[in-house]
């Protein structure tokens, strides 16, 4: 009966510049209270919902101002300013601080964009907000009718698809922006690291950007005179001219100079050719993986691929496989990035997809390839009975299999952790399998160091 | 950022006659300024003060979400800062109406940065103008010192949160010393009352006898009093030597401490670090009551904007605009907190409870339901009541005291609760506790409440160590940020820094997170001693027993 109704109220909240996440509590909390009372009630409430007392202040709730909209063109302005001084930090002897912030923007049909904001934060000692002692937290006040223990309302805990990325507005004029961008954050990732065991393979490609050097000889003008060139140059043409009769005893100051012996050397367009390479993106997106686990797991992906955006700009070849019991492989990252399904968890089924995939495109022989495979350690095949022989047969081709594992808690270590390591695989083969793990609280700094460890 | 146009200021002007009428008290010069947006975005990382110096963080997005308030507390979006003359700030295109009830709220804020006493360091100067002298300090030692400057603003506004807000303010509240001694306090307060339990009748003897001593002996009167006492109870004197030791010891203040005590800062080439740290010091002692006193603030300013609003005769017609604006406002919301409406309930609640003269001895002790509910006195007091709980109380007092079972039925508040229903993958919010101690405790936990930290004096002494004692309230500090903050302090201090807390040991896994079936279900928290230890920038952590 209301659900039409909150629809057309989600969109006007949405057009009051609302996120989709406030919608979906205000949503919510209508649904909760419309078994009596007709719709309309709390959507006069401005104000931050279900939030500390200290996010309402006057302009928000009196003057009913939205908070300033902040282009991220401004703070790109400075993205180099702030770089630089963080590289000073690292000198002076101090932590760096400047961090790479929420990040993507995807666009449909594999024109995938990123977003980079410099983001820091001011550490001081505070008390953990996360932190609960108790089973089933406190959602703060409430208000209204209904006894003790009586269920008020519902959210779902997976928020909807649809919102999550897709920001409001977003318009073909803002490509460019977004471009640049993407462009910002793979070069900040550069800085930190490349590609491990690049092998010549196949067909050759380009794997750098073009580089710009003096290598090009020109005659007559240029930028750099080229001095040993253009010496042989007049020899010759003194030679020529007869103007070099002994060649034991050479007087250069009869030497003719003609304009056109001069040798110059100009800017050229070098491209170095490189192996070519095959990225597998592999995640789990099981029912375990809600909430934090996915966003770290999607978060480092998003600046792997964009760092690959940048570094091998675009030449590098991507490919998504999605797991929870089965495995399929999705066309884009936009996908790849967005989409959550509930299920239990089967590694091996990812595993198995990825080796079919290149055995069937018999891409070993012509690519390097790189497995980038992301989980919360959950197996349901606990002791890796079937993920481990799909593992080894990967390592047979792989350049590198990088897998993070996001865990839910410190301490016990996880199925995948543990088979991964009771193999042996580890001390095997360090050069072509890599294994990070950590907790499901860390930041983006953390991300970042996990690349770093499966790429080293 | 520009001035409002005469009109809107004559409508100000009329406000605070209006105000005053009523009996709030402020200083007569106000500013209002129209903000833009852009405007905005430059003052939203300085709270709002205009004159606040640069500090590169502030070009940057920073920390979103859960934790934000802990780390900056100051609302950075106030429509009204405490400075003299106070300044608020508008939209430009509020119709008069709105304007009106706007300069109401605005003039209640006023009213309580300067009437109540968790403000009262604040009275005496202007922090606008302050902070403009600050930040030219600043900006000509940036000239000098370059990216130093930085650092120090850093370290030092990452201990910022660690002031002795109480001890600044205790100065200012001098408690004017008696004639008697200490010793005889310490006798007739607290030993034969709390530890010896006196009847009144030997209470009365021992005064009796102790104006006798005086009589007889004079200036030996104390003396000869006293040596009876020990001889009748021995313990007397380790007892009284403890509790002026106790009594001696001071408020801890971090960053005073630092800047006091620390050779590295003290240095000649370095007396300029504490300049910045004074400032940093300074900034975060003037921002300290607000945050402590959010709840009372907005719930006084939203029942003096309802009050005078309905009252003022130059907006007829615009009623309900005013209302639908109001119960914006002011409405609770099925699930969550919203400091205006407790507030101004709670204040609407204390007057209505003085005006029946339910705020007496007489009325607590009234067990009949029938009886309390018809209790009336009509003593007509309650306003005047509410202006002495707004100059005396902070958010903590102010809820502790006044969220009773009665304000809570009568508001029809509960504490929500949320869990995890696995079989419909959904949130449940439910009705958790209806009991008024739950919901104080509830809104209580949600209060600003940096963590509480102490000198180890014993363990400082060695090696120039600066040995930090957390003292732990249930809650364990967020680890991330342990490393950079302590760094921070061994840069000021010059020296090794260590912090003894409490950590979780395991963590028993939480009931809102799926797991696979089979596996062994949440186990006891357990909790462990820690000490970070930061020397040479490196930082390292030991479990202790």
């Amino acid at each position: 009966m209301y659900g039409k109704g909150l629809f057309a109220i989600s969109k006007r909240l949405a057009k009051l510049g609302f996120t989709p996440e406030q919608i979906q509590k205000i949503v919510t909390g209508i649904r909760a209270e419309s078994e009596e009372i007709p719709l309309h009630v709390p959507l006069e409430t401005p104000g931050p919902v279900n939030e500390s007392i200290y996010a309402f202040n006057d302009l928000l709730m009196l003057q009913s101002a939205s908070k300033p909209n902040v282009s991220q063109s401004s703070h790109v302005r400075t993205i180099d300013e702030l770089l630089a001084k963080d590289k000073q930090r690292e000198k002076d002897g101090f932590p760096r601080k400047i961090r790479v912030g929420r990040m993507i923007k995807p666009g449909r049909g594999g024109k995938n964009k990123v977003v980079v904001i410099p983001t820091t934060v001011e550490e001081k000692l505070i008390h953990d907000p996360s932190f609960s002692d108790t089973d089933e937290e406190e959602a703060g006040g409430g208000h209204g009718d209904g006894q003790e223990g009586e269920v008020i309302g519902e959210q779902p805990v997976r928020p909807s698809q649809q919102g999550r990325g897709a920001g409001p507005g977003q318009g073909e004029d803002e490509q460019h922006e977004l471009e640049s961008s993407a462009y910002d954050l793979g070069r900040i990732l550069t800085e930190q690291f490349e590609l491990p065991n690049l092998k010549d393979k196949g067909k050759k490609r380009s794997l750098t950007r073009y580089t710009f050097d003096m290598t090009d000889k020109h005659r007559g003008f240029g930028q750099v005179l080229d001095k040993k060139a253009t010496l042989r140059k007049i020899v010759e043409t003194n030679i020529s001219l007869g103007n070099l009769p002994d060649t034991s005893n050479i007087d250069t100051t009869r030497f003719l100079v003609s304009p056109h012996d001069m040798v110059y050397r100009i800017l050229s367009r070098e491209k170095d050719f490189e192996s070519q390479a095959m990225i597998f993106f592999v995640r789990d997106y099981s029912g375990s993986m809600a909430g934090k686990t996915t966003e770290l797991v999607v978060a480092q992906h998003v600046m792997i691929y964009s760092w690959l955006l940048y570094q091998y700009a675009n030449q590098v070849e991507t490919r998504f496989v999605l797991h929870d019991t089965t495995a399929k492989e999705v066309p884009d990252f936009y996908t790849y990035y967005n989409l959550k399904v509930a299920g239990g968890t089967q590694v091996s089924s990812a595993y198995k997809l990825v080796n079919d995939i290149v055995e069937k495109e018999n891409l070993a022989q012509d690519y390097n390839i790189y497995i980038f495979h992301g989980t919360d350690g959950d197996d349901w095949d606990t002791d890796g009975r079937e993920a481990i022989p799909q593992l080894k047969i990967m390592l047979r081709y792989a350049n590198r299999v990088g897998i993070t594992i996001v865990q839910h808690a410190s301490g016990s270590s996880t199925e995948v952790e543990k088979y991964i390591k009771k193999s042996g695989l580890l001390e095997q083969a360090p050069e072509l399998i890599r294994c990070d793990t950590f907790n499901d609280d860390v930041d983006e700094q953390r991300l970042i160091d996990g690349i770093r460890k499966l790429i080293s | 950022m520009e001035l409002i146009d005469q009109h809107t200021k004559a409508i100000m002007e009329g406000c605070k006659e209006r105000a005053w009428a009523q009996g709030l008290r402020f200083e007569n010069e106000t500013l209002e300024y129209v903000v833009t947006n852009r405007d905005l975005l430059e003052l939203s990382p300085k709270i709002m003060i205009p004159t606040l110096y640069n500090y590169w963080v502030h070009d940057l997005e920073v920390l979103k979400g859960k934790g934000r308030y802990e780390l900056y507390p100051s609302n950075p979006y106030e429509t009204v800062i405490n400075t003299r003359p106070a300044i608020s700030f508008y939209n430009d295109n509020n119709p008069d109406w709105l304007n009106v009830m706007i300069f109401y709220h605005v003039l209640a804020h006023v009213d309580f940065f300067q009437n109540n006493l968790f403000f009262r360091h604040t009275w005496n100067y202007d922090f606008n103008g302050e902070a403009l002298s600050d930040k030219r300090v600043i900006a000509k030692l940036r000239a000098e010192r370059g990216r130093w400057v930085d650092y120090v603003i850093e370290f030092s506004r990452g201990i910022d949160n660690l002031v002795g807000y109480y001890c600044e303010l205790d100065q200012n509240f001098t408690i004017p010393t008696t004639q008697h001694n200490l010793r005889v306090d310490y006798y007739f307060d607290i030993f034969i009352q709390n530890i010896k339990h006196f009847k009144t009748s030997e209470y009365i003897k021992e005064i009796e006898r102790f104006n006798q001593c005086r009589t007889d002996y004079a200036e030996l009167g104390e003396d000869s009093f006293f040596s009876e006492i020990e001889r009748r109870y021995p313990e007397f004197r380790a007892l009284f030597e403890k509790y002026k030791e106790r009594k001696s010891v001071k408020a801890f203040d971090l960053m005073q401490y630092i800047t006091q005590n620390s050779e590295f800062l003290n240095k000649e080439e370095n007396r300029w670090m504490l300049t910045v740290m004074e400032i940093v010091r300074k900034t975060s002692l003037f921002f300290q009551p607000q945050i402590r006193t959010k709840i009372m603030n907005e719930g006084w300013s939203s029942y003096w904007h309802e009050n005078l609003f309905m009252k003022d005769d130059r907006i007829n017609g615009h009623e309900v605009d005013f209302a639908r604006v109001n119960a914006g406002v002011t409405s609770m919301p099925r699930v969550g907190l919203n400091p205006y409406a407790l507030g101004m309930r709670l204040f609407y609640a204390i007057e209505e409870l003085v005006n029946k003269g339910k705020q007496s001895w007489d009325f607590q002790r009234l067990n009949d339901s029938y009886k309390r509910e018809k209790y009336d006195n009509k003593t007509g007091s309650g306003r005047d009541y509410i202006f002495f709980i707004r100059e005396n109380y902070s958010d903590f007092t102010f809820i502790n005291e006044f969220v009773g079972q009665d304000f809570i039925n009568e508001n029809k508040l509960f504490v929500a609760g949320r869990r995890l229903n696995e079989s419909k993958m959904v949130w449940e919010y439910y009705v958790k506790s209806r009991k008024a101690r739950d919901y104080r405790k509830m809104v209580m936990d949600s209060l600003y409440h940096p963590p509480y930290i102490v000198l180890d004096h014993e363990k400082s002494s060695k090696n120039n160590t600066l040995y930090l004692f957390h003292q732990f309230e249930g809650k364990p500090l967020l680890k991330e940020y342990i490393s950079n903050t302590l760094l921070g302090m061994e840069f000021l201090w010059g020296g090794p820094v260590e912090l003894e807390t409490k950590e979780v040991k395991t963590l028993p896994l939480r009931g809102d997170r799926p797991h696979a079936p089979g596996k062994p279900r949440p186990k006891e928290m357990i909790w462990q001693h820690v000490v970070y230890s930061m020397k040479n920038r490196k930082l390292s952590r030991r479990i202790i027993a």
